[in-house]
Order: structure tokens, then sequence, then C-alpha cells
């Protein structure tokens, strides 16, 4: 028992380890997030060296859908469409408050967080989110996923 | 001062109800059935060539309890002269319809859809009228004052 | 054959719809869909007051928020009838001159790297994140700054600012010469974008186009000239006017005008009045905080003799400056720091300024007043009811009328030249949509 025991967490961190610093992302991007999401790709504040600088543009090759700037009711049903298309094991990022709660959009056109549509991992916030907070949030999520049940 | 809102009056002297320049701005009030004509003339006329409809958009009055209710401006702008004319036309809400210049300016096209589709304004002769901005399943014309701001309306998810 | 592009799809520019009908590879019709990133900003702007209404303007075109903010300015200001000073004004146009190469930079970019060429999209995302560092060092935000004011700009310039200014510029010429050498004559850009999505002049005026687009029509309207707002009557500067109206034509009046922009920061930074601020330290320096304190345990005396020193937040905000970047006007601006905290007369007018029920009240009226954005003639019409919130704000995206005419530029293409089409329009959803 102690042995299986070992094994399999072992084998857990492992994995764990291989998904976290492979990630390929979806950034469904919409608004003014999308230029911090630029720069932080960029070489300034560079995705790539977590691993994370790749974005895949088909959700069938994705495992994390980075929903960048505000949603509105328009397309909330193609955002939830998306996030169906995606294979387990999938983690969303709602990044920016517009994502998180709607942000100061309280109006009739926009939803209030993406979470009344689909679950979220992890939410950075900021309007928009300065890079470093973006690759915090990256780092909390890579934690995250080292953590979670694998298998 | 180019003074076309006064040369207009004198040429239109029944269909412009009223002009005036403040803050630098040439305005005229039109009556809506004349609204066709007087456009097809700021046209093609030489001393104003407005050949540019910069700016189609609608004001509800119901706040300053304006009768008619609706005010739908026009901005032009003539790119040989560089000189602007702003039209008004006032439209009543129990019949919101006012004559398109889609012919003459084929812009007019989807700034004419979103006056539409927030204020509930039709546009006779024009080729396909549809919501631009909203979806197609939105009830009510949001820019109108008697809409609430946070009235979702939502198609998937919970209500608020 | 029926293709859906979007909404969501790998082009950097925004989420649309093109519901393309194809026969083989050529596109017979194409249909836009917009409006998936409505945000009510013309709603939102007549709940909130005067000067809330910055942050919203912030959000239309988020490439280039400086200009956005100037426009509204503007509007209001003029039915206010006011004028602000020399050196707000110059302030002004730098910082818009600044955000309108900030926009080219990202247009050129991301088009560069649809079309596949990736180092040219990091080299000018390095040059604008260089402009991003001299506007936070100014207004404290990188994207959305809500920097102007009505009657004037929130704070001074940092004082090392002309230094750091021109090393930029410097460094962004540099950067603009190497992403020439790759894309300009590059055989394989020139063929995707020479003779791809073209309009004529008539077509382009009946759309009610307006920007680089038109200029690369052949037709040099740009209201910086026509109808010259703040000091741009005063710069030396050239518009580039194209002559086919394709796509190679706008890449190049993009980037011509990028110099010229840098060329009219240049010339700002030469005449700009007031010169570098000094601070009058014949009285006590002391801390804002420690001033507040006293102030509220009824200690004033010597109060206005006082100079205080601010947190580095809220530099270029103190007394010696306010003149210089504030109109004068007590109806619009807000009393600078030493005096709301120092005297009952500064705090009166601050109160006014800001519950509510008072606040900035234009008089009844409305006006129009129209600024050179990136893309076009981007106007903002303001109309007033005499109460502290607007009661219309209407904003003209210069990109509203591109799009509608983007159905007749793809038709007749092939399916390769709809990104490259659509790249070139520079497309920000935020304006298209409100």
């Amino acid at each position: 028992m102690e042995m299986k025991g070992f094994i399999t967490s072992k084998l857990e961190a492992a994995i764990g380890w291989a998904r976290k610093y492979s990630l390929f992302q979806y950034p469904f991007v919409t608004a003014c997030c999308g230029m911090e999401y630029m720069s932080t790709a960029c070489s300034h504040y560079d995705l790539d060296r977590f691993g994370a600088g790749f974005p895949r543009f088909s959700p069938r090759q994705a495992d994390i859908l980075f929903v960048v700037g505000t949603i509105s009711h328009k397309i909330a049903p193609v955002l939830k469409h998306i996030h169906d298309q995606m294979a387990d094991p999938k983690w969303v990022v709602a990044f920016g408050v517009c994502t998180c709660t709607g942000g100061f959009y309280d109006n009739y056109a926009t939803v209030q967080g993406i979470d009344t549509i689909i679950p979220v991992d992890i939410y950075i916030p900021g309007c928009p989110p300065r890079p470093e907070t973006v690759l915090d949030g990256l780092i909390k999520l890579q934690e995250k996923i080292q953590h979670q049940k694998q298998l | 001062m180019a003074d076309l809102h006064e040369k207009l009056k004198q040429k239109f002297p029944e269909a412009v109800l009223e002009v005036h320049a403040k803050h630098g701005d040439e305005t005229a009030v039109v009556r809506r059935e004349k609204l066709s004509e007087i456009a097809a003339f700021l046209k093609t006329d030489p001393e104003f060539q407005m050949n540019v409809l910069m700016d189609l958009t609608a004001v509800d009055g119901l706040g300053m309890n304006w009768d008619p209710r609706f005010e739908v401006v026009y901005h032009f702008y003539s790119v040989p002269k560089n000189h602007r004319l702003r039209l008004k036309v006032r439209v009543d809400a129990m019949d919101p319809v006012v004559s398109s210049l889609t012919p003459l300016w084929p812009g007019a096209d989807w700034f004419e859809c979103e006056v539409w589709d927030m204020f509930g304004i039709r546009f006779e002769g024009h080729p396909n009228l549809k919501r631009i901005l909203m979806y197609d399943e939105f009830v009510g014309h949001p820019l109108r004052k008697d809409y609430p701001y946070s009235k979702r309306q939502p198609l998937i998810g919970p209500k608020n | 054959m029926l293709l859906n592009i979007g909404p969501s799809h790998p082009a950097m520019h925004g989420i649309i719809r093109l519901i393309a009908e194809l026969d083989g590879e050529t596109v017979v019709s194409a249909d836009v869909e917009i409006g998936y990133l409505h945000r009510a900003f013309e709603k939102s702007a007549e709940q909130s007051g005067y000067l809330q209404v910055m942050p919203y303007t912030d959000r239309l075109n988020y490439v280039s928020p400086l200009i956005n903010n100037t426009g509204y300015c503007l509007a209001v200001e003029k039915l206010f009838g006011l004028e602000i000073p020399e050196r707000a004004k110059y302030i002004r146009v730098i910082m818009s001159e600044i955000s309108r190469v900030t926009d080219h930079l990202t247009c050129v970019g991301a088009s560069a790297m649809e079309l596949g060429a990736f180092t040219a999209f990091l080299y000018m995302m390095k040059a604008r994140e260089m402009l991003y560092f001299l506007i936070e060092e100014v207004t404290g935000a990188r994207l959305t700054i809500s920097y102007m004011r009505i009657g004037g700009v929130k704070g001074d310039l940092t004082p090392d600012f002309d230094r750091k200014c021109r090393a930029a510029i410097k460094e962004t010429r540099s950067i603009l010469k190497e992403v020439h050498g790759l894309l300009t004559r590059n055989r394989i850009f020139v063929d995707r974008l020479k003779d791809v999505g073209r309009i004529s002049q008539e077509d382009a005026l009946g759309y009610g186009i307006t920007g680089p687009f038109l200029r690369s029509t052949g037709v040099d309207y740009d209201v910086r000239r026509a109808n010259p707002y703040l000091v741009y009557d005063r710069f030396d500067f050239e518009i580039p006017v194209g002559q086919h109206g394709d796509n190679y034509d706008r890449y190049l009046c993009r980037m011509e005008e990028m110099e010229q922009s840098m060329r009219i920061i240049e010339q700002a930074l030469d005449q700009i009045p007031g010169g570098p601020v000094l601070l009058d330290t014949g009285g006590r320096v002391v801390p804002a905080e420690t001033m507040v304190d006293e102030a509220k345990m009824g200690r004033t005396t010597g109060h206005m003799d006082e100079v205080a020193a601010f947190d580095p937040t809220m530099e270029g905000m103190n007394k010696a400056t306010y003149s210089k970047t504030h109109a004068g006007d007590r109806r619009v601006v807000w009393p600078p720091k030493e005096d709301t905290y120092g005297n009952i007369e500064g705090l009166m007018n601050h109160f006014k300024m800001v519950m509510d029920g008072h606040g900035i009240r234009p008089p009844k009226g409305e006006a129009y007043s129209p600024v050179e954005g990136a893309n076009g003639e981007l106007g903002f019409y303001v109309v007033s009811d005499g109460s502290g919130t607007p009661y219309r704000v209407r904003v003209r995206p210069p990109c509203f009328a591109i799009m509608s005419a983007l159905g007749t530029m793809l038709k007749g293409g092939t399916m390769g030249d709809i990104i490259a089409t659509f790249g070139s329009i520079n497309m920000i959803g935020g304006e298209l949509d409100r």
C-alpha cells in the first residue's frame, strides 16, 4: 500500500510538472486587456520563459482558455461553445476585471463576471492588469496545476 | 464664417424651421418630408458640395420634455470647401420614420442601422434595416431614456 | 461555400464575424457582423458626471487613449467656451502624438504578424514598450490613463521628460528603420499587399471614411490641417498621401505618419513654454499629509507660505505648476491641494466640484468637436441640459465607417486577402462597438 502511494504521488508530481511547464493557451481576446496580453507575450515581459509562449488558435489543441477583455451578452454563447470544445484537462483564466466581475460596466450589455457562465480557475484583476500581475497569476496557476489531482 | 445655415434658409424658406450657429457649429432644423431633397441639394450644389456624411445619430428628448420626442442629427462635411453643417430632423414617438440617405451616401447604411437598434427610428428606403450592435433576441431600444441602464437580457447565464 | 470567420479568431484586431461566400478561393460576397464588444459607452456617459466619463473614453480606442481623452475634453470645453493655458495645449499635443505612434506601431506590427512576419511585430512591440514607459512616467498608467481634465491636464510633465522623450524617439526611429528594411521592399510582403483591398476615392468619400485610409486614396484630408485645434497650426509637418488606395499604400502612409508625429513631438518639446518647473522654495517645504493633519486640528497659521511636498504619484500637481496646466476657471477645475486643505475658499470650491448635484455644469446646448484619431476623424457630439451629467455623448467612430466598406473591398479578392485587408483597416473593437 505504501509503495503504491509513493509511486502514484511521484507520478502525479511528474505529470503536474509536465503539465504546468507546457501550457498551450487559447487567447480569447476581445478588448483593451488584449494590449497588455500582447505586451506580456512579447520580448519585454516574456511569457515563453514560463513555457506558455505558444498560443494555439484552435480550442481542440489548447489547455488554458485565457479570457481577455470584456464579455458582452452577444458573445457569451460563443465563449461557452469554445469552452465546451476544449478537451480535459483544461483551465480558465479570467484576465482583467471585466471578466472577473464585469468591471465598471454594470449595464445592459455586459456579463457580470464570466464565472456565471464557465468555471474559472484564476482571477487576474486590473484594468488592464500590468504584465507583472499577469505573470504572477500565471505562476499561481502553475502552482495550482502542480498540486491538483492528476490521475 | 461660411454662413451656410443662412444660405440654406434662403434657399428653402418653408422647409427650414430654425437655424443657429452657437459655439461656431452651423445648424439647421428641417422638416422631415423635405430631408431627401435638401440632402441631395447639399451634395450636388457647387456652393455647398457636401460630399461626406460624417455622422448620423439621434437624441431622445424625453428628459428635457421635447415635443416631438426624437431628433435625428446629421453632420455633413465638404472636402473641397472645408466647411461643415449640422442638420436636425424632429421625429415624433408615435410615428418614428425618416427617409433614408443610403442612395446618396452608401455609408449611411450602418449609421441608420445603429439608430434603429438604439432608438427605434425607422428609415424608409433602407435596404436592410436590422440590429447591428445588439443581438436579435434583444427586446427594446437601449438608448431611449425609458430603458433602464442595468436591465440585462442574457442569452445564457443568470439574469444578474 | 459559406465560410464563417470569427467571432473569436486568430487575427489580433478584435472580435467581428465575417460570413464569406466563397467560390473556390474567390470571395463572392462578404457579410460583416459587429457588436460583439458593445459596452454601452453612450448610456454610461448619461449616468456619470462630466469628469467621470473620462475613464469610459479611455477604453474607446484603447491603443491611443490619450487622443480620445483630448477629443472629449475639447468638446466639453467648446460648450463652456473655455481657453486652456499654452503649456497645457503643448502637453496635450505631445501626449496625443505619442499615442498616435503607439497606435500605428500596434496596427502595422499586428498586421505584419498576421502575414507571417513575426520579427517585425516583436520589434514594434519593443518600441511600444519604451513609449509606454514614457506615458507611465507622466500619467501614472500604461494604457487606461484618464490623463486629460476639462480645463487642462491632470499634472505637469516630469522634470527630465525632455531627455527621456528624445531618447525614446531616437530608439523608435532606429526600430522603424529596421522594420523598413525588413518589410518595405520584401517581395513576399509587397506581393501580398499591393493591389489588394482597393477602394476608389469616390467610394471612400461616400462611405464617410477618413484618416490614413482616405489619405491612401489620394485625398489629403487631415483634421489637424483642415480644422487646427490646440496648437497644431504652429508646427511644420507633412501629410503623407497615397495613390492607389490599396493595402500597401496604407502601410506606407502609416509608417510615414509615425515619422511625422515624431517630428511634431520634437518641435513641441522645443517650443513648449514654461521651461523646467522651478518650485518656489522660499517657504517651508512640508509633506502634504502633515499639512492636512495640522489643518484638521485647526493650526492653519502660516499655511499660505508653505509649499506641500507630494507623493511621487501626484507629482506635477502642486500649486506652482497649477496655473500652467489648468485653466483658471472655477466652474470646471479643482483647486490645487494646498488650497483645498489650507483655506476655506479652496475647500468650498472643491466641494462644489465634487458633490452630487453640483459639479461641472456646462450651459445648455450642444457641440461637435472633431480631432484626428489614429484611424480618422474622431468626433464627440455632446448635448448638455445644464445639469451635472451629460444628456447625450455621441462618439463618431472612425473605424465604423471603414468597416461598413469592408464588404465591397473584399468582393472579388481571394481568401488569403481577407486577413491582409482586415489587418490594414486597424479595426479597434472598443471604438467600433463602443
